[in-house]
């Protein structure tokens, strides 16, 4: 197993990468056809809920990825700043993206399912704000990053508000224990083991690791697609002044 | 400690006078305050209801405004290069020129506040409560916003974004804010609380904000 350190090298990351890419894309496939099935088929509508509980599987993976994301970056961010290490600011900045469409199809499932069950698509309770908030904080990420036009100065900045940002977690976490709302506690990760029936703890434990997979598939594809756009860049910087690239004093 | 005065009496003299931002933040802030009703209606009962949050909301916005040209200016003309080869700790420049911005368009909102609550038929309590959350809470929102700004120094345009960066970092301000605020004027809800988490917010902000600027500033200088 190559160690982060030795992975500075992009080329052997896209080397390595570029195997594991088809074995998440498969394992993606294959979990999703077998969670699917568990979720929508054999799993049992909730004697409350009926079968809207289902949105559930989908609902909850999705936001355990759009802040498990934000923590990705996070600790990219570390990377950037504190260890400088070359891919940590292209990982963070693949992340970005995929974090912002869970958090947004994190929100859309929450007001679908919001709808039947609380009677309305949207209240401004402590999670569903700061998961909002949590949106807005990627866009503002995605917008920081392309305003400048050196990649790896943006890496460093973006890497501040990164870790500024991180703040917003802990809070989105404990937001439903904190403050009384709407939104359920917590009912998986909890004291005293989780508050669901195996019969649907399994089905949403294949769909969390689904949706894992494909996080994966998305992040290193991102990742790829970021360092051959950068060499594309250098590239075209050389075209244009063969001197670009000398060794800067700075 | 001599320079960190100079800096903050330096930012306060360039944005009271001409081209600076402290009146048109002022400005700003009416303006805003004015754009309200015309938007919810003249209802008083309601306005008087909604007008701690609408002055809290409206000098939110006037605290994102100017914040573009904390750093700028310093970037364009090369002092902020000066100041970073000459040794003196750079987060004392950024909590200077915080410190100075806050003085110059912060502490002026939280002295129209009550004035503008007039407008909003807000009661002599509700005025005086406005003003004092706005007191502990808006260094907080000026302290963040340094942070952004430094963020976006080596933008020859940041100003835009600096407001899309910063507003959801001092969502907790206003949340505190507001709810100190009705907690001083109806009985069932706490006043301590928020407003201690108020003051906890500038405090923190008061003790990370300029060395994450500082932070900010070095690497948008690279």
């Amino acid at each position: 197993m190559p160690s982060l350190t030795s992975l500075a090298n992009p080329t052997r990351f896209l080397a390595l990468s570029g195997a594991i890419l088809p074995w998440a894309a498969a394992a993606a496939a294959l979990l999703f056809a077998i969670g699917l099935v568990m979720a929508l088929v054999t799993s049992p509508p909730d004697y409350q809920q009926g079968d809207s509980v289902r949105i559930m599987y989908v609902h909850v993976p999705s936001v355990t990825l759009a802040m498990g994301c934000y923590t990705a970056m996070a600790i990219s961010a570390l990377g950037t700043l504190v260890w400088r290490h070359p891919l940590a600011d292209v990982s963070a900045k693949a992340a970005a993206p995929l974090g912002a469409a869970f958090t947004f199809l994190g929100l859309v499932t929450g007001a679908i399912w919001g709808k039947p069950m609380w009677g309305t698509w949207w209240v401004w309770d402590a999670r569903l704000t700061s998961f909002l908030v949590l949106l807005i904080m990627y866009l503002g990420l995605m917008a920081l990053w392309r305003a400048f036009d050196d990649p790896a100065r943006a890496g460093r900045i973006a890497a501040v508000l990164i870790l500024v940002g991180f703040i917003n977690i802990p809070i989105i976490k404990f937001s439903v224990d904190w403050w009384n709302t709407l939104h359920q506690p917590a009912s998986i990760l909890r004291l005293g083991g989780p508050s669901i029936h195996s019969s649907m703890l399994w089905p949403l434990f294949v769909m969390m690791a689904a949706f894992a997979a494909l996080f994966v598939w998305a992040w290193l594809a991102a990742m790829r697609a970021e360092i051959y756009r950068r060499r594309v860049r250098t590239a075209e910087l050389v075209a244009a002044h063969p001197t670009a690239l000398e060794p800067r004093t700075a | 400690m001599i320079s960190f005065l100079a800096i903050v009496r330096q930012t306060v003299r360039l944005e009271l006078r001409a081209g600076g931002g402290a009146a048109v933040a002022l400005i700003f802030f009416l303006a805003v305050v004015t754009a309200v009703p015309f938007g919810v209606g003249p209802d008083l009962k309601l306005l008087a209801r909604i007008g701690p949050a609408i002055l809290w909301v409206a000098a939110l916005l006037a605290a994102l405004l100017g914040l573009d040209r904390l750093f700028g200016a310093d970037r364009e003309d090369g002092s902020l290069d000066l100041i970073i080869v000459s040794g003196e700790p750079l987060a004392l420049y950024a909590l200077g020129r915080a410190v100075g911005h806050w003085l110059a368009t912060g502490l002026p909102i939280v002295v129209a506040a009550p004035i503008l609550g007039l407008l909003l038929n807000l009661d002599p309590p509700a005025m005086g409560a406005v003003a004092l959350t706005l007191l502990a809470g808006s260094p907080a929102l000026t302290l963040i916003g340094t942070v952004g700004a430094a963020l976006t120094a080596g933008l020859p345009r940041g100003g835009l974004l600096i407001a899309i960066l910063v507003l959801p970092l001092t969502v907790p301000v206003l949340i505190f804010g507001v709810s100190a605020t009705s907690g001083a004027l109806s009985d069932p809800e706490p006043f301590l609380a928020p407003f201690l988490f108020l003051c906890a917010c500038s405090l923190a902000a008061l003790a990370l904000a300029p060395f994450v600027a500082a932070a900010a500033l070095r690497l948008a200088l690279e």
